[in-house]
């Protein structure tokens, strides 16, 4: 047998013993002001979401059986920063507002937002939006007024769909004038459970 | 340029970096030396003008903090087999990995280099010659020089 042969295999199998985990990384990226974006995913009630945030708040949330994982992770990377680490511990806070809000404990989030993925349209639509309180509805020509908008609802749907933060910016409120149930980010199914989740609640004293 | 998200870079060569660094500084100080890697590759990131080869950019920087890590220690036993052991592997291997380490240990820097990419991370030469900034060819003798060496050490 090649001697070499030997000594090839001597080091593959002690290299493969050198299996330690390695430190963490966030933490010490965090603290050396290089994270950018922390991100996580979490289970709910209506399929695994990923939250992202930045120094400034959430940035993102994204239905992960709606949304491709890779393609909202490398959009965050295009526009926010490539910058990004799993970093579950950052994200505490708001997974925890979520688990409340499905549990029916919380009705109202008190979480500091990121609002650079949103065109400024779009912010006035969202800020709309996140007054109508947990249980109402409004109309997409209600918030499109609200919002200063001269284009009307249509302009408001669209602004609607690409809320960066559904859930956490009630989108899911938003019906139409004639009491169709509209459009969502998350397709109608999740739209019509949320809506009944906030049916079901007594409304709490805010 | 549109970078991945600098997880996947993480996720994909994290755990090889850590194991190239053990066997080049020790599994104490390959810590140390990772956390330093990867911090200096998240700074450098959103810059970088070429992401069409990020393994060998993040092996490359691991490689001088090896080296650099090493210069500033002084020429010291290297307690690479610890790793092992920490790791729950039996101890007959323990203490077989123990000569083995120590052995390439005191391999010239640019061997021990070649030989741990090629073995332990699974490196081509063409890999180990973008790591190191030499030519193919010389990543080729380096890694048999090293073996030969290697051999004769732990034949004796």
């Amino acid at each position: 047998m090649n001697e070499n042969d030997d000594l090839e295999r001597l080091l593959l199998g002690a290299g493969a013993r050198l299996n330690l985990e390695p430190p963490d990384l966030p933490a010490a990226a965090a603290a050396a002001g290089m994270l950018d974006v922390a991100y996580a995913t979490t289970d709910s009630p209506l399929g695994p979401l990923l939250l992202a945030s930045t120094d400034q708040g959430l940035v993102r949330v994204a239905y992960l059986d709606f949304a491709d994982r890779d393609e909202v992770l490398q959009s965050l990377a295009d526009r926010v920063s490539p910058r990004m680490l799993e970093a579950p511990g950052r994200l505490d806070e708001p997974r925890r507002e979520l688990d409340d809000y499905f549990d029916g404990r919380r009705q109202e989030f008190d979480l500091p937002l990121d609002r650079r993925l949103m065109s400024d349209f779009t912010q006035r639509v969202l800020s709309a939006t996140a007054t109508i309180p947990y249980g109402s509805v409004s109309t997409y020509g209600a918030v499109a007024r609200e919002a200063g908008s001269p284009r009307g609802s249509r302009a408001a749907g669209n602004a609607l769909g690409s809320n960066p933060m559904p859930i956490v910016i009630p989108c899911h409120r938003v019906l139409h004038a004639d009491g169709g149930i509209g459009g969502y980010t998350g397709g109608l199914e999740r739209k019509r459970t949320l809506l009944e989740l906030e049916s079901r609640q007594p409304r709490l004293p805010g | 340029m549109a970078l991945p998200p600098f997880q996947t870079l993480l996720d994909g060569h994290g755990r090889d970096v850590h194991r190239f660094l053990i066997a080049n500084v020790g599994p104490v100080d390959a810590d140390d030396c990772w956390q330093e890697t990867w911090l200096s590759a998240l700074r450098a990131y959103p810059s970088l003008k070429d992401a069409s080869n990020l393994r060998a950019w993040v092996f490359t920087i691991a490689h001088r903090k090896a080296i650099d890590h090493l210069r500033a220690r002084g020429r010291r036993a290297i307690p690479v087999a610890e790793a092992a052991e920490l790791a729950g592997a039996a101890p007959e291997s323990v203490l077989a990995d123990e000569q083995l380490w120590s052995s390439v240990g005191q391999l010239p820097d640019k061997q021990r280099t070649a030989v741990t990419l090629r073995f332990l991370v699974d490196s081509s030469y063409a890999e180990i010659a973008d790591v190191m900034g030499s030519s193919e060819e010389a990543a080729r003798r380096n890694v048999h020089e090293a073996l030969k060496r290697l051999r004769k050490e732990l034949n004796r």
